[in-house]
């Protein structure tokens, strides 16, 4: 899988290179500004770009700006976003063309090298990746929402590995059950949730991130 | 001509200010009444703020038209707004300088403003007199030559003292309403604020300094100890229980060092500035915030960063403590002013008594000369306005 890398610091550059590469990828270019993302995501179209949010020369939210550039120029573009820090106006803005491909996770995430290299991989087939700390953040956002309150724990942790982009089969052995069983709950919650079913996997993400992300009703 | 036009002007000034003069004894009585009412019942806690605020109208009216007499600038800077049906922060201005300094005015202007009538009175009563000894005369007789020049003299008197009646009165005003006295107001309230924002920046570097020092940087030590002692593990389970440790708390360290970060300049103002910061913030409230912002220009950085820690506390406090169901904030730059105002439809009843949320925000906004006013009858709605001055 090809794969084009920004990021600023040569440090944590150089560590990217190594642990993707190690991970089976073919950097085919690492770059350290955003106009030169744009320029090579639009030459090479990769499978998948892992993209440092802050980049030169304004060394403000360049790298996803350009990231979203490209993915106007090159749609469906897989991007995955690093930072920092999260954001949800930024989460908003990645998801906001809802056709998939899309990651948004915290720098320290790659500390977790098999897990975060899984990542970069559903990101680079259609999938979505989110920080656990973004869908943190949308919860905590519904806490005095009905429909969520009457969630049982479980179905809770299974609809936050769902928005953060698990596949049933990745959630079941997360909790070490059977993906049936994880399927189970998951049409639970959509019930609950008053969304409409659906077998297709990305699908699915995107109608819970979708539902997180909207205005809360009032209780 | 440029002498009947002052003198008409003269005149003109002398009724408005006896009509000022009148409205000011009006108020000067009222607001008595209203602070002897305030321990019955609060009625005068209703009475009293209406009060204040006509009080700071007339004294507008006052300043503008004695501002114009004198040729000098006569401009009063206050700290609280008159709200929607003439609410005023009672807290706020009775601790405002600006607001006593209308009131002794107030007092004077009550007692004064009859003064040019009674100097007027005799010269008008003489002129009279003088006049009335015409008809008694025979015409074309030296007396009444004398009488004539009498009548002339009086009524040049009386053109001539005019002006400098109304001169009187304008001084007068600009006197109680001085503004070298507001500029060493200034000066003073300046050099508290200064200090205040000194004594608040260095607070803040030993926040960061113990933060630091308790924190990232241990937690580096940790992982370099725990790296060391990699060297001579024995077994691999050791070692991996090592690793596993040091990766924890790396992880730790980063997440105190995101906090801290977040606590001394948010990234996503630096990114997007105020208006997306703002955004930002307003995501993260549990209701819907509707954000509407107007910011032709970039603004200076400590009056973003100022504005938006105000805003961000704000709206903490309405998904706190309203229990509102919906909240809009609007965001303005004009006419010098940087204004922010957060409405929610929670149950109101905010006040600086009530936590240190608000006195937070207008410690913060003061430092840059800013204000902060709160709208919270009971029941809601509550409003809170931020503004600061900019160049």
């Amino acid at each position: 899988m090809r794969v084009v890398i920004a990021e600023d610091l040569a440090l944590l550059r150089d560590g990217l290179i190594r642990l993707l590469s190690a991970g089976g990828f073919e950097v085919v270019e690492a770059v350290g500004n955003g106009p030169m993302l744009l320029r090579a995501l639009t030459e090479h179209r990769p499978d998948v770009a892992v993209v440092d949010v802050r980049l030169p020369p304004s060394f403000s939210d360049e790298g996803l700006r350009a990231a979203l550039e490209a993915r106007r120029r090159v749609p469906g573009l897989p991007v995955l976003i690093l930072s920092q820090y999260v954001e949800q106006l930024y989460a908003r803005e990645l998801l906001s063309d809802r056709s998939g491909g899309v990651g948004y996770l915290l720098k320290d995430r790659i500390g977790d090298v098999e897990r975060f290299v899984e990542s970069v991989r559903q990101v680079a087939g259609g999938g979505t990746a989110m920080d656990p700390e973004v869908v943190a953040q949308l919860l905590r956002r519904h806490t005095r929402d009905e429909p969520l309150a009457e969630l049982t724990t479980r179905e809770r942790e299974v609809l936050e590995l769902m928005a953060e982009g698990l596949s049933n089969l990745a959630i079941a052995a997360r909790f070490g059950v059977t993906d049936k069983a994880v399927g189970k709950h998951t049409n639970n919650i959509f019930a609950k949730l008053g969304l409409p079913p659906s077998d297709d996997h990305n699908r699915r993400v995107m109608a819970v991130l979708t539902y997180l992300q909207a205005v809360p009703r009032p209780s | 001509m440029t002498g009947i036009r002052q003198v008409a002007e003269a005149l003109r000034g002398l009724l408005l200010n006896a009509a000022t003069g009148l409205a000011a004894l009006g108020l000067l009585v009222m607001l008595a009444a209203g602070v002897l009412l305030v321990p019955v019942a609060g009625v005068g806690l209703l009475v009293v703020p209406r009060v204040l605020a006509l009080v700071r109208l007339l004294a507008r009216a006052q300043r503008w038209w004695a501002g114009g007499v004198l040729e000098r600038d006569l401009d009063q800077r206050y700290r609280w707004r008159i709200g929607p049906g003439l609410r005023v922060p009672l807290g706020t201005a009775v601790r405002d300088p600006a607001t006593w300094r209308d009131l002794g005015w107030l007092a004077a202007h009550s007692l004064t403003w009859p003064a040019p009538i009674l100097l007027l009175a005799p010269l008008l009563l003489a002129l009279d007199q003088v006049w009335s000894g015409v008809s008694a005369v025979e015409p074309g007789t030296q007396a009444t030559f004398a009488i004539s020049v009498a009548v002339v003299a009086l009524a040049g008197t009386v053109l001539a003292v005019l002006p400098m009646l109304e001169g009187g009165q304008a001084r007068l005003t600009g006197l109680l309403m001085r503004s070298d006295a507001s500029l060493t107001g200034r000066v003073r309230e300046l050099m508290a604020s200064r200090a205040a924002v000194l004594d608040a920046q260095a607070a803040e570097l030993r926040r960061i300094e113990r933060d630091l020092h308790d924190g990232a940087q241990a937690k580096l030590i940790a992982i370099r100890m725990n790296l060391a002692l990699l060297r001579s593990a024995p077994d691999p389970e050791q070692a991996r229980a090592l690793i596993d440790e040091a990766g924890e708390v790396a992880g730790q360290a980063l997440a105190e060092l995101r906090d801290l970060v977040r606590g001394i300049h948010p990234p996503v103002l630096a990114d997007r500035g105020l208006a997306g910061a703002v955004e930002a913030a307003a995501l993260l409230c549990p209701m819907p915030v509707h954000v509407e912002a107007d910011l032709p220009e970039q603004l200076e950085a400590p009056l973003e960063s100022a504005m938006y820690f105000a805003a961000a506390e704000a709206l903490t406090n309405v998904a706190k403590h309203s229990g509102a169901t919906a909240a809009r904030v609007r965001l303005r730059h004009a006419e010098g002013v940087l204004r922010l105002a957060v409405w929610d439809n929670g149950r109101g009843g905010a006040g600086r008594a009530g936590g240190t949320g608000l006195r937070g925000i207008e410690h913060r906004l003061s430092a840059l000369d800013g204000t902060l006013t709160v709208t919270s009858p009971p029941g809601g709605p509550t409003e809170l306005t931020m503004e600061l001055p900019c160049a």
